[in-house]
């Protein structure tokens, strides 16, 4: 093909941002001033918005905006651009985005967020690609746009025979007006080739043969390493270190306090080791002498919240947030009635990845390279501490070693940039796995008491509920919320939610499918003991909740699809058929909407008489829309959403003593093993609506779901997690 | 200290300290990235690698036991990536994150070495010591059973 002139170079750097439904943003191509010779190389490609590459040679290339931190998005996002674009899968080449601004919207994983919002945007990405196309070649062949088709990265005209690759018409179509992405048409579902279909990830070539592609894996010449140890009590600071002293130290470069600020999320206090190898640094690391001053935290400990809790809970709520009908006296008149109190702890992200990050300031620029779920907002962090200008910062979006919310924050990203800053080097700063552990921003802990009843004719009628959570004041620390819509509210006609806050200067933050984690484990075990209180099927007894729904009573769920989502998985599991289990083995069941994703499950689980806990089987029903895109990224979401909850509810714990977490690593925070893996049956409800995210959802059921197996088989009902520390054993 | 060992397939010497982890020499003295750092205290199996064929937490081996050995990494555990844990690996998609997967791959690979048809007790035992974060268990076992039958055929 002949190469495009600079006229046409001069039009398309004038084209604009478009917003498009469900808050994407199409750009069309971003032309720089002073192009270089690859620059117009590349302008003489097809380059239809910043998603699409495709070169005279029909290489076609898209780009995934997206963090990839396990989800699958990087796979999943190119997969619609893909199947509207039509081209072959095969033919398509995934190239991850910079954090930009300029050119992209969204790129954020988290809050199971990215399905929903670019379900629409990406496929109509795709589809102005294809519609440049098939104009490009009309224009070619003389015929009109209507009468030709595509196939396959080909545009074809059946009447003359003609047919040209993408490739063959790739600077044409550069030449072509950018269509009205609201108004291009869309496949008829039956017709997608990719989205639907299983499609493995598209670094699994690089994961399985260990090329660099992690933020941890990133190389820069001339890069130096560096490790940075903050107050073990949080919002700690430094008053004097060994700094010169270490400095000496084998392999050591530098040696300098980072000041720091007071915002948990943010630059803390620390001081920082340079050295020429990480190990260096580490190993210096253990004559560092800093004397902390360790600040109001140092005197909180689990011991102590415990205790503030019980007292909390012997005096009102501060504040109510919901309340329907008269709750006390309908728990007076209820036939029967349960009260409990349930409690779960702090816990931690634990990413197999350390957080890590590289830095390298130079040109007036500051280079990035991280894993992280939420780069733009680390890009603020640095601007902020580092007195530079936003928008001399550039990120690369490293694929990141496993999220769960963990990278959300930017902690580690704000201090390699100043540390590298200071340095005068490119710097890779590593946290060692015990850093990991005592400096995350854990899933905040938990209390409930809760008062129950039933009628006459086993329905809930009364629902009580002080939450006693964390954070200052009236306001909840992060994570640690309870609102008016949540689960069972607008199910229970007399229903009273209240809370109250212990003072915790604990950071914490979002852990997969935030709040629901903790809280359904609460609502559905006590749903279990109050079912088993009025004699009803654990099953039923939960239909009959969801049918329950008030007139005029406002529910964050769409009670119809919850119920498929229970009886497919009471069909799916045999529930309540064939012969009883014997002791030591039961089966428990639950339901939860979170994150736009409708799911029930039920666990099978063994306990022996010595009292371990063995996870037979779990089946999970999910609904999530009308399209599952990626069947194998699906499966795989489920299945690590299951065992995750799985792994929280059988070990896991964080406890802090002095302000300080006492657990540094994975010998005593366990995660899941192989051996503890049960099989996972994953079962769609296919429902008509829009696609939502599942990189949560599937998580909350499962717990309570294992608590009440565990009941079942043993009459033991777990009210404090995690269940590790119960006596299960019997006779 | 100086080290001489032979890295997949290759004679190498590298001077480090003597206490360096075998991990931190490969990661960062050679620039071999495939092993991976999860907790450095032998507990997740991130950074699993063979020496002398068998399999070993390459962060609690220190360079002066190194000296000599024959290590062999995800990098070297087949010259194209055509292991069959590997394709099946690809084929399956059992990767989610993909952090710890080398690790997984080479630990399944050292299993398969003495038990060319593991049955599930054996994969139990074998990866016992390997911690995949985002849990991908079902497909690591379906991918080790997948991979014996394929050695097995050929």
């Amino acid at each position: 093909m002949t190469p495009i002139t600079t006229p046409h170079l001069g039009r398309r750097s004038f084209l604009k941002v478009t917003a498009i439904a469900g808050g994407g943003l199409l750009l069309s191509a971003y032309v720089p001033f002073g192009l270089s010779k690859e620059d117009e190389k590349l302008l003489a490609d097809f380059v239809p918005n910043a998603f699409i590459r495709v070169t005279a040679d029909g290489k076609i290339t898209i780009i995934s905006k997206n963090p990839e931190c396990g989800q699958g998005i990087k796979t999943m996002l190119p997969m619609l651009i893909a199947d509207e674009f039509d081209v072959p899968w095969a033919s398509v080449t995934v190239e991850q985005a910079m954090a930009d601004t300029t050119k992209y919207t969204g790129q954020t994983a988290g809050g199971s967020n990215a399905t929903p919002s670019n379900w629409d945007p990406m496929r109509r990405v795709g589809a102005v690609g294809r519609q440049m196309m098939l104009a490009a070649a009309a224009q070619t062949w003389s015929v009109p746009v209507a009468e030709c088709t595509t196939d396959a990265g080909t545009v074809m005209h059946k009447a003359s025979g003609k047919k040209a690759t993408y490739g063959a018409l790739a600077a044409t179509a550069a030449t072509m007006p950018v269509p009205d992405q609201t108004k291009v048409p869309l496949k008829d579902p039956k017709d997608y080739k990719i989205i639907g279909k299983f499609t493995p990830g598209v670094d699994n070539r690089a994961i399985v043969t260990g090329k660099p592609l992690f933020g941890i894996d990133v190389t820069v010449p001339g890069m130096q390493y560096a490790v940075f140890e903050k107050c073990p009590v949080f919002g700690g600071k430094v008053v004097s270190a060994n700094t010169d002293a270490i400095a000496k130290e084998p392999g050591v470069t530098k040696c300098f306090i980072v000041p720091g600020g007071a915002v948990l999320s943010e630059l803390l206090p620390g001081v920082a080791i340079i050295a020429d190898s990480w190990w260096a640094a580490q190993s210096a690391r253990k004559k560092l002498v800093v004397q902390w001053d360790e600040g109001k935290t140092a005197t909180q400990s689990t011991v102590g919240f415990a205790a503030k809790a019980k007292e909390l809970f012997a005096a009102p709520p501060i504040k109510t947030v919901r309340n329907d009908g008269e709750v006390d006296a309908a728990l007076a008149k209820a036939v029967k009635t349960v009260d409990a109190t349930y409690d779960y702890p702090f816990i931690a992200h634990a990413t197999l990845e350390p957080q890590n990050c590289t830095a390298h300031f130079h040109d007036g620029r500051m280079e990035i390279w991280a894993p992280s779920q939420n780069p733009i907002s680390g890009r603020g962090l640095i601007a902020k501490h580092l007195g530079i200008d936003a928008t001399t910062i550039d990120i690369h979006m490293m694929r990141n070693g496993g999220g769960f919310g963990r990278r959300l924050n930017n902690d580690y990203m704000v201090e390699a940039a100043f540390i590298a800053k200071e340095a005068g080097v490119p710097v890779k700063l590593v946290w060692s796995r015990e850093d990991d552990m005592r400096h995350d921003f854990y899933r905040p802990g938990g209390h409930h008491h809760l008062k129950g009843g039933v009628d006459a004719a086993g329905k809930v009628v009364a629902w009580k509920d002080h939450f006693v959570s964390y954070g200052t004041g009236e306001q909840f620390t992060q994570a640690g919320n309870m609102g008016a819509g949540d689960f069972p509210a607008g199910l229970v006609p007399d229903f009273n939610l209240g809370y109250s806050i212990i003072e915790s200067g604990i950071p914490t933050g979002f852990l997969r499918a935030p709040s629901s984690n903790a809280l359904a484990y609460v609502m559905h075990s006590f749903i279990d003991e109050l079912a088993i209180a009025a004699g009803v099927d654990q099953f039923k007894f939960r239909m009959d909740l969801l049918a329950g729904i008030s007139a005029g009573a406002k529910s964050s769920v769409d009670v119809e699809r919850m119920k498929g989502v229970l009886q497919m998985v009471a069909e799916k599991s045999g529930w309540g058929k064939g012969p009883a289990l014997p002791k030591g083995r039961g089966r428990g069941i639950a339901f939860y909407f979170s994150h736009r994703g409708y799911f029930a499950e039920v666990v099978e689980a063994t306990v022996s008489k010595a009292g371990g806990v063995t996870v037979n089987q779990v089946w999970v029903a999910g609904d999530v829309g009308r399209q599952i895109i990626n069947p194998s990224g699906a499966d795989n979401q489920v299945q690590g959403s299951v065992m995750d909850g799985i792994a929280e509810a059988l070990a896991q714990e964080i406890t802090f003593e002095n302000g300080r977490t006492k657990q540094a690593n994975l010998g005593e925070y366990k995660l899941l093993r192989m051996a503890q893996a049960p099989k996972v049956e994953v079962h769609w409800r296919i429902t008509d609506n829009n696609p939502t995210g599942i990189g949560e959802p599937a998580l909350p059921p499962v717990i309570p779901a294992l608590c009440n197996a565990i009941f079942a088989a043993t009459g033991k009902r777990i009210r404090s997690l995690p269940i590790s520390k119960h006596d299960l054993s019997w006779t | 200290m100086k080290i001489s060992f032979t890295l997949n397939g290759t004679p190498k010497t590298v001077n480090v300290p003597e206490d360096m982890p075998l991990l931190w020499i490969l990661r960062d003295t050679m620039d071999m990235k495939g092993t991976k750092y999860g907790c450095g205290i032998g507990q997740c199996g991130a950074c699993s690698v063979h020496v002398g064929g068998a399999l070993q937490r390459s962060c609690q081996m220190k360079a002066a036991a190194v000296q000599g050995a024959n290590v062999t990494t995800i990098e070297g555990l087949s010259p194209d990536g055509s292991h069959p844990l590997q394709k099946v690996w690809e084929e399956l998609d059992v990767a989610q994150c993909g952090y710890c997967q080398a690790g997984q791959i080479m630990a399944a690979a050292a299993l398969l070495k003495t038990k060319p048809r593991p049955t599930d007790a054996d994969i139990d035992t074998a990866m016992a010591r390997n911690i995949c974060r985002c849990a991908t268990y079902n497909r690591i076992r379906e991918g080790i059973h997948r991979a014996a039958a394929i050695a097995a055929a050929d």
